[in-house]
Parts: C-alpha cells; sequence; structure tokens
C-alpha cells in the first residue's frame, strides 16, 4: 500500500483510491526502472560514458520540468534559470571554494530550490500563457545576471572545473568514475519524481491540472501545491545542472540561455508529457541527435523545427504516450 | 584470408611507397558550420586543410591523413563533448581551427589532458599563449593583443589619438577594450568614453550617437560578427564616418567586408594577418582555395592551412605524431608557407609573423568583387605579437 | 545650458527618437501578433522567421528580378502573406480545438525550420541590402542627424499601424473580425464565412511581419537569425499591452522603444533585459497588461 505522507493535511476529502501493486509501484514500471538500470550499468561500455552522461542529465532535467508541465499542467518558459545557475554555482564552489562534489552539487540544487521559490512564489499567482511569460521574464534576468556578474566569467564560462574527489575519498578523474555517481544521482532524482507523482500530493496536482476551480473547491489551497511542485521541479532541474557542471567540467551561458528552456520543452513533448518515462526518450532522442548530426550544422535546427511540427500534428503524445497507447497501461 | 590480404597489402606498401615509417594522423576540424563564424571558417576551413594534405603531398611521405569535421555552434559545452569524443573514441590526433574563444580555451584544456594537438587558427583570445598556454597548443593566425595593437599603435600613430569605444558587452569585447585602452594610451593618445552595448545586439545607433556627441577621433568597435556588422552599417547611416569621425574596427574580416559592401564599409580601419592579394603567392593560392570554396579565403582558413602544413612537415621530422614531439618540433622548426611567408612559433605556442594595417576601400579604387584593402602600413613580425615575457605564460620561464 | 540627469537635453532627445524608431518596429511585429492572438487564438512564434522571411525576400527580388525597394514595399507583404496562408490552411487549422501551447509549439518548430533553411542557403554573415536613392542622406535637425530612412520607417510604421486600428475598429469588416473573436460559432450563424477570415487574418497579421522585415532590410544586416531574438522581445511587448489588444500592442510598441530607448543612455548594458523586468512588474500588478481585458 502506498504509504501516506502528505505535505499538507487537507480538509477531510478521500483521498483518490488508486490500485497499487508491490510497494506502491506496478510491475510494468519495476520492470521498465529495472530494464532502465540495466542500460544504465551497461551503456558506458558500449558507448562514449560522456555521452550518455549527457543524456543523463538532461533526462533528469527533463524529468523534473515534465513534472510541472505533464502533472502541474504548469508550462514554464524559464527552466533554463534554475538549470544553467545551478551549473554555475557548483562549479563556481568546486573550482574557487574548493569543495567537494557532492557539496557542490548540493550547492547549486540549493541554489535553484531558493530561486525557484522566489519566482515560483510570483508566478504561480498567473495561468496560463501569462505564467510561461513571467517564467521566461524571471529567466531572461537570471541570464543577464550571468552575463554580468564577475564570477561568471561571461561567455567564457566557468571552464577547467576540477571533478575532484567524491566524499573526499573516491577519485573522479575516471570517465568511469564520474558515471557512476551521474547514474546514482540521475536514478535518485527519478525516483524521487515517481514517488512525487504517485503520492497523494501527485494526486492533487492531477485534479489541480484538471480543474483547478474544482479542486478549490473541495477544500484544497491550490496555491501552495503549485508552489510546492514549482520548488520541486526546479530543485530537480537543479540538480540536472549542478551534475551537468561536472560532466563537462564547464559551466556556461547555453545553460540559462532561453534556447534551453525551449529545448526542454522539446524533450518532453516528443518524449510525451505527463508520461513517467516519457522525458527520458524525449532527452535521449534529441543528445543523440545533436551529438551526431553535428557535422550536418544547420540541418539539425531544420531536423528539429520537423520534429516540433510533426510532433504537434501527429503524436501529440509523444513517443511513449503513443506506446502506453498501445499496451494500455500508464506508462 | 583477411591475414592475407593485410600482408599483401603491407608488401605493397612497402614496395610502392617505400618510405620507412608509416604515421595515420587524423585530423578534426572544428569550427562553427552554422552561426556566425560559419563563413570565415565553416566549410571553407576544410576546404583549406585537404588543400594543406594535398599539397604536402602527405601520401607519397608515408603519412596517411584522414580529415573529419564537425560544428561547436559556438557552445562550449558542444565543442568539448566533441573534443572529448573524438580523442577518447575516434582517435583524433590533432584538433584544428575552432574560433570561438570560449569553446577554444575550453578545447585547449581537453587537448592537454588527452595529450593531443590543438592548431588553433579561429580563436582570438590572446590568453591561449598566456595564461592558458600549454605545450600541446599552437595558436597561428591572430589574438586579442595583437588586433589592438595593430590597429590601436598605428591609429594613434596616424593622427587618431582620442578614442571612443563602443564595446560588446562581454568578455571578449572587454578584452578587446583593455587591449586597446592600452596601447592607445602608452601611444600617447586619450580614451574619451565607453558605452558597453548588450550583446548580441541589432540596433547600435544610440550607442554610435553617444561616440559621436563625445568629440572623438576614432571610434574602436571592440565586437564581432553581427554586431560590428551592423554598427559600421548603422554608422554610415547616420552619417559618423562622412562627419570627420573614424570607425576602427578592431576584429573585422574580410567576409564581413563583403558582407557589408564597399558603399557602407569604406574608410574602416583594420588589422588582419593575411589578405588574398597580399603577393603571387597569397593570389595563386587563394585563385585554388576559391576555386574550390566559391570565395577568397579568409585569414582564418589560410591559417588552417598553413598550420596543417607546418603540422605534417614537423610529424615528418620526428617519424612519429606523439604530440608534444611534434609540438617541440613545431617550435624548433622554422616555419615556411605561401601564406604566412617565413617565421617562427614562440615557446609559449605563438606563431609570429607580419600584420596589415588596412583601410577599406571606397567603390570607386575597387576593381571588382574581394579587391576591398589597401595595405596602410605593416607591423613587422617581431613587435606584431605580445611580448614573450609578458603573457605570463608557464612554459616561459 | 541646463543638464537633465547628467545629459544634455538635445541628446536626450535624439536619443528618445531613436527609441521611437525602435518601437516602430516593436509595435508593427507586436500588432501583427495581438491581431493572430486576438482571432486565432494562436501564439505565433513564427512571426520573428516570416519578418526575416520579409527582408530575405525583398533581398532576393532586388537580387534574382532586379525589383526595387519601393514595389518590394508592395510586393513582399503578398509573397509573406501568401506563405502564411498556406501555413494556416495546411497546418495551424488543425490545432484550433487545442490548447495554446500547441500552437505555440508548432509554429516554433516552423520558425527553426524557415532559420535553418535559410542559413543552409545564405549563410549567416547578412547580406547587404541599400537604401533606397530616395531616401539616402538625411537632415540635421540640431540635436542629431537624422536618416530619411529612419524617419520614413516612422511615418510608414505609424500609418500601417493607424489603418490597421481604423479598419478593425471602425469599419464593418473589423467589426465582424471583433465580432468572430467573440463568438465564431454565432458569426458563423449570420452567414459569414468565419473560416475564410480567419486564414485571411493570419495571411494579414504575417504580412505585416513580412513589411516591417523589408523596411528594417536597410538598416539591419539581412540574417537568418534576425527575428529570432527580436521575437522574444516582441512577445514581451505583446503581453505587457494586453494579449489580443490592438491598440495596446502599438502603443506599447512605441511607449517600450522610448524606454528602451532612454535605458541606453542611462545603463546601456541593462538595456536588453530592461522590457522582461517592465513585464514581469506589469504582470504581476495588472495580470492581463495595461490595455487587456481580464478573462
Amino acid at each position: 500500500m502506498v504509504s501516506v505522507t502528505d505535505t499538507e493535511p487537507t480538509s477531510a476529502v478521500a483521498e483518490p483510491r488508486i490500485r497499487k501493486k508491490t510497494m506502491g509501484m506496478p510491475t510494468h514500471h519495476m520492470a521498465i526502472f529495472a530494464m532502465l538500470l540495466a542500460a544504465g550499468i551497461v551503456a558506458p561500455f558500449m558507448l562514449y560514458p560522456v555521452f550518455v552522461m549527457k543524456v543523463l542529465c538532461f533526462a533528469l532535467f527533463a524529468c523534473a520540468f515534465n513534472l510541472l508541465l505533464g502533472f502541474g499542467g504548469l508550462l514554464s518558459f524559464g527552466h533554463a534559470a534554475y538549470f544553467g545557475s545551478a551549473s554555475y554555482i557548483s562549479a563556481h564552489a568546486a573550482k574557487v571554494w574548493g569543495l567537494s562534489p557532492e557539496l557542490s552539487i548540493l550547492a547549486g540544487t540549493a541554489t535553484a530550490a531558493l530561486l525557484g521559490l522566489a519566482f515560483g512564489s510570483l508566478a504561480i499567482r498567473r495561468q496560463g500563457i501569462y505564467f510561461a511569460m513571467v517564467t521566461l521574464a524571471f529567466a531572461q534576468m537570471v541570464y543577464f545576471f550571468a552575463l554580468q556578474a564577475p564570477f561568471t566569467g561571461g561567455e567564457d564560462g566557468i571552464q577547467g572545473v576540477p571533478r575532484g574527489n567524491l566524499f573526499g575519498i573516491i577519485s573522479l578523474q575516471s570517465h568511469f568514475a564520474v558515471y557512476w555517481m551521474v547514474l546514482a544521482i540521475f536514478f535518485i532524482g527519478i525516483l524521487i519524481i515517481y514517488r512525487i507523482i504517485h503520492s497523494p500530493f501527485g494526486q492533487v496536482l492531477k485534479a489541480i491540472r484538471e480543474n483547478e476551480p474544482r479542486a478549490i473547491s473541495l477544500g484544497y489551497r491550490v496555491n501552495r501545491y503549485k508552489l510546492t511542485v514549482f520548488v520541486l521541479s526546479a530543485t530537480l532541474a537543479g540538480l540536472a545542472g549542478a551534475t551537468k557542471a561536472f560532466v563537462f567540467q564547464l559551466a556556461s551561458l547555453t545553460d540559462v540561455h532561453w534556447s534551453m528552456s525551449g529545448e526542454v520543452v522539446l524533450m518532453t513533448l516528443l518524449g510525451g508529457m505527463g508520461t513517467v518515462f516519457g522525458p527520458i526518450v524525449g532527452a535521449a532522442v534529441i543528445v543523440t541527435m545533436q551529438n551526431y548530426l553535428a557535422t550536418w550544422g544547420a540541418w539539425v535546427t531544420i531536423v528539429q523545427g520537423i520534429i516540433f511540427v510533426l510532433g504537434v500534428l501527429l503524436f501529440r503524445e509523444g513517443i511513449v504516450g503513443v506506446l502506453s497507447k498501445l499496451i494500455r497501461k500508464p506508462l | 584470408m583477411k591475414l592475407k590480404t593485410i600482408l599483401l597489402g603491407s608488401i605493397a606498401a612497402a614496395v610502392f611507397a617505400a618510405p620507412a615509417y608509416a604515421v595515420d594522423i587524423k585530423i578534426g576540424v572544428m569550427n562553427d558550420r552554422s552561426g556566425i563564424y560559419a563563413d570565415i571558417a565553416g566549410e571553407g576551413s576544410v576546404v583549406a586543410a585537404r588543400m594543406a594534405v594535398e599539397d604536402f603531398d602527405a601520401e607519397s611521405k608515408g603519412i596517411n591523413v584522414e580529415i573529419v569535421s564537425a560544428d561547436h555552434q559556438n557552445k562550449p559545452d558542444v565543442g568539448s563533448t566533441i573534443a572529448r569524443q573524438w580523442y577518447d573514441q575516434e582517435n583524433v590526433d590533432v584538433i584544428v581551427d575552432v574560433p570561438t574563444s570560449s569553446v577554444a580555451l575550453a578545447v585547449n584544456d581537453i587537448t592537454r589532458e588527452s595529450d593531443k594537438v590543438f592548431l588553433n587558427s579561429g580563436a582570438a583570445s590572446s590568453d591561449l599563449t598566456g595564461s592558458a598556454c600549454s605545450p600541446n597548443t599552437i595558436h597561428w593566425t591572430y589574438d586579442t593583443w595583437q588586433l589592438a595593437n595593430g590597429t590601436g599603435r598605428a591609429v594613434v600613430e596616424n593622427g587618431g589619438d582620442s578614442w571612443f569605444f563602443v564595446t560588446a558587452d562581454y568578455a571578449f569585447g572587454h578584452a578587446l577594450e583593455r587591449d586597446t585602452s592600452a596601447v592607445v594610451e602608452g601611444a600617447g593618445g586619450t580614451i574619451v568614453g565607453t558605452v558597453r552595448t548588450p550583446f548580441p545586439g541589432t540596433d547600435f545607433s544610440s550607442f554610435l550617437l553617444q561616440a559621436q556627441s563625445s568629440g572623438a577621433k576614432v571610434i574602436g568597435l571592440a565586437n564581432a560578427g553581427g554586431d560590428t556588422i551592423n554598427s559600421i552599417k548603422q554608422a554610415s547611416e547616420f552619417g559618423i564616418t562622412q562627419g570627420g569621425q573614424s570607425l576602427a574596427g578592431l576584429l573585422v574580416f574580410i567576409n564581413d567586408i563583403h558582407a557589408l559592401g564597399l558603399d557602407v564599409a569604406q574608410g574602416l580601419l583594420l588589422t588582419e594577418s593575411f589578405y588574398w592579394d597580399l603577393n603571387d603567392q597569397t593570389r595563386e593560392w587563394s585563385a585554388r582555395f576559391e576555386e574550390e570554396n566559391g570565395k577568397k579565403p579568409s585569414m582564418v582558413q589560410a591559417g588552417v592551412y598553413a598550420s596543417i602544413l607546418h603540422y605534417l612537415k614537423a610529424v615528418e621530422a620526428v617519424g612519429d605524431k606523439g604530440a608534444q614531439d611534434v609540438v617541440a618540433k613545431m617550435k624548433e622548426l622554422p616555419t615556411d608557407d605561401p601564406l604566412f611567408g617565413q617565421g617562427e612559433i614562440r615557446a609559449d605556442g605563438r606563431k609570429i609573423h607580419d600584420s596589415y594595417l588596412f583601410r577599406v576601400k571606397s567603390p570607386d579604387e575597387s576593381e571588382g568583387p574581394w579587391d576591398y584593402y589597401e595595405t596602410v602600413s605593416t607591423t613587422p613580425a617581431a613587435q606584431a605579437f605580445r611580448p614573450l615575457e609578458d603573457g605570463g605564460c608557464s612554459l616561459v620561464q | 545650458m541646463f543638464e537633465l540627469l547628467g545629459i544634455p537635453p538635445q541628446a536626450l532627445f535624439g536619443q528618445l527618437l531613436l527609441g521611437l524608431i525602435n518601437g516602430s518596429f516593436y509595435a508593427m511585429l507586436s500588432l501583427g501578433l495581438a491581431i493572430i492572438f486576438g482571432l486565432l487564438n494562436i501564439i505565433n512564434f513564427t512571426h520573428g522567421a516570416q519578418y526575416m522571411l520579409g527582408a530575405f525576400v525583398a533581398w532576393m527580388l532586388l537580387n534574382y528580378l532586379g525589383i526595387g525597394y519601393w514595389w518590394a514595399l508592395l510586393l513582399v507583404p503578398i509573397i509573406v502573406g501568401a506563405t502564411g496562408i498556406i501555413i494556416e490552411r495546411l497546418l495551424i487549422s488543425r490545432l484550433y480545438h487545442l490548447d495554446h501551447l500547441y500552437g505555440l509549439l508548432l509554429t516554433f518548430g516552423l520558425a527553426l525550420i524557415m532559420q535553418g533553411l535559410l542559413r543552409n542557403e545564405y549563410g549567416i554573415s547578412g547580406l547587404p541590402y541599400g537604401i533606397p536613392a530616395e531616401l539616402a542622406g538625411g537632415q540635421n535637425l540640431g540635436f542629431m542627424f537624422l536618416p530619411n530612412y529612419r524617419g520614413w520607417v516612422v511615418i510608414a510604421s505609424l500609418a500601417v499601424c493607424l489603418g490597421t486600428w481604423f479598419v478593425i475598429e471602425k469599419t464593418r469588416l473589423g467589426a465582424y473580425l471583433r465580432a468572430a473573436t467573440e463568438n465564431p460559432t454565432l458569426v458563423g450563424a449570420f452567414g459569414i464565412n468565419v473560416p475564410l477570415m480567419i486564414t485571411l487574418t493570419y495571411g494579414f497579421g504575417v504580412a505585416l511581419a513580412g513589411f516591417a522585415g523589408v523596411l528594417a532590410a536597410p538598416i539591419y544586416s539581412v540574417n537568418p537569425n534576425m527575428g529570432a531574438d527580436l521575437i522574444i522581445v516582441v512577445f514581451a511587448v505583446v503581453v505587457i499591452g494586453g494579449m489580443g489588444s490592438i491598440l495596446g500592442s502599438v502603443l506599447t510598441g512605441f511607449g517600450l522603444g522610448l524606454v528602451e530607448g532612454l535605458t541606453r543612455v542611462f545603463y546601456p548594458e541593462g538595456s536588453a533585459v530592461v522590457i522582461f523586468v517592465i513585464m514581469a512588474i506589469v504582470l504581476m500588478i495588472k495580470p492581463a497588461g495595461l490595455f487587456g481585458r481580464t478573462a
């Protein structure tokens, strides 16, 4: 049975009843997680580890974004702000303050959480397109800050971030060592998101997404739920960004630019928004494309554009959404 | 069967090609193929690389060269991913070109870590041979110090002794402004003002008007690419050059002039290390290049050609491709190529050669497409680049 | 002579005039966006690319067919508008029953395709397009040198904006349009071909972008990315003015041009971000924008 650990005791409304098996996770989800883990363990031996790590970071980023869009129903057009600022802070912490990797990543993630709290508490007062524009406005300000602040190194970014020793003892010099750390962070992140989605809190979120006035009339404090999911999403996006700083050993303006905010929408939409595993697939496809089509120059943009158009016209549910329909089970 | 083929193959190679050694070299041309530097580097740099390999006649010297290319989109993270993958997975031995300083600095780090070779032609940052210098890196074509010095000093000496800077508000713009200010003040000029413009920008009229009302004799454009093009265009529109002030472009390439047209760009002062119409050798090479690429070469593409040529000479001399050995040999051998003439590579990795101050011709003076520059002065190689001891490079002690 | 905040008033006046010129582009582009949003409920992200297309078509007309600026000013909006109509019929019309989000994503994708294709073909350095001979030179206004062409941009833009406003607010056609915005089914019941009107409206909004593109070609460099960064700013303008408000978008366009112009004098580094700061503040205080009605 699912344990009821709501963040906020609500009025005497019955929690929606969900059928749950095996520790609150349906078997086919268990199977997918097991497959993901197996793939994650095998991947660095088959593929280039840095590339796989990039996929993992963006997959986590997209999942964090999907938590907000797919389950909270809130389209943020400024998620690069959290991803990028966390990346900057963790790079700075490791390089200048000399913190160990785990503390640097925590510092970056905490920054994103605070930023999410500050921006989120203002943004959630608006709905729909206005919400998107407010988040965009805040993200542009973060971009401006990143461009101006002395510690971010302008367009050079923070380069040559030392990978250091995890917990002070495990050397992260080899790609493999970093890889296991990134894989662990990825799984922790995904499991947290999974847990949030399937908690009573997550159910209330879905209720708000579907019919906000109704949720209000049922006595839910809608804004608190929205703010909580916003902060959670920003924090997890920050976790992804902070980790990315260690993978590439750099933090740069690319991570805070608005096109990054657009890219994460693309990944989520392509994979299937509102599905658990969709964003992972979406991120994998987009990153792979950018990587292997790099020699094609502008064609990458064209292909991305075509995917957008076809995705909107033909596969609005995204890749995983379509699969989920085929097997008639939520993924 | 397979063994036989290989055996036969190598015997054949030994008999027909006959050199005592055989080296496989993989060259990775990494640059901007879709963004603002796609015309000054891009596919043209790949063409230049191929021409270098052909002109060196690598095959008959027992050096098998393969060239790969990729687009770093001017993003340091994309560039560093490609660089790592090339070195770790695809056995690339040398990365060439890499415009955009932020990407070049990232590739510089990775190259040193992986102990490979980095021949930079496209990037401007003088840090590559200064605080970030590396025993694996050669910086070939130009740098911010050279541009600042070339344009700044010559312009002050020609009477342009009060300056106003229109600076793109990012690290590269700041570096250009800082270096040029130092040169201008050192040569007895004054800086009357500066304005920082958001990057990238489209409308510069407001900033140019501020420059105009400052009364400075020279307006220094510490920006690049589209920013430079737009500011030059708008300066002409607002009658700033006609009003007696002159424009000095601190990083302008011939392709920018081509895009602007002489009507607008005439009178602009700029520094470059190469121009296709310098002498018979450059003209001959550039004609061949134009045949393949449809445009005259930029100095970046010329640098790609010359640096690969010199690299292959060093590989031939060493007889192997060990990165540190080859780079050491490149520094030891004097350089000699049709495009930059004779020169040398210093201990900090800086290739030095003459630097030219050009003035853009008026439409009447020009005899046709690509006939754009008139040489104002030449700074000899020894004075064109930052003195060895001033860079703070750890290799120079 | 007294000085205002350290700037002589003449110089300030010059800067304000420049702000007004930039504002003309914001106004024309945001007007098109607002019309499209008002009737189609589509957030047209392609708008920036269509503005860019306008400049490119003007360049092509000149270089391939020898058709000059003045004809381009007439032909380009028609051509770009026609491509808009095709896009609306083939793609956008399939999305009307869906959330805003999908329209935004579809048009975003279209913008990427257009930019990519032109980038492949023409590179990125930008193509030259001269100022028409009739408008070369400039006027010395005493406080500044105003190029004739810039003056023309303000006049042309004001004329187009006022004309559009007049058609929508004061004519029968405009009345149908406004009615269809409120209740398409009812208007359809009166025998008016609403889908056709929607298509033509999209075409018109896009034509405005094309027109702005031609106006921009001689002063900004004609390059595939010229609309990409502008579109984000123009979005902000539309949101500040109030989505769907015709007058709001025009006034805000000119107004923000002025504000941006002032920022360029007092805090030049911040001029790229000032519009977003204003947007955030406006949305916090007036959720539907300055001129919008609360839904």
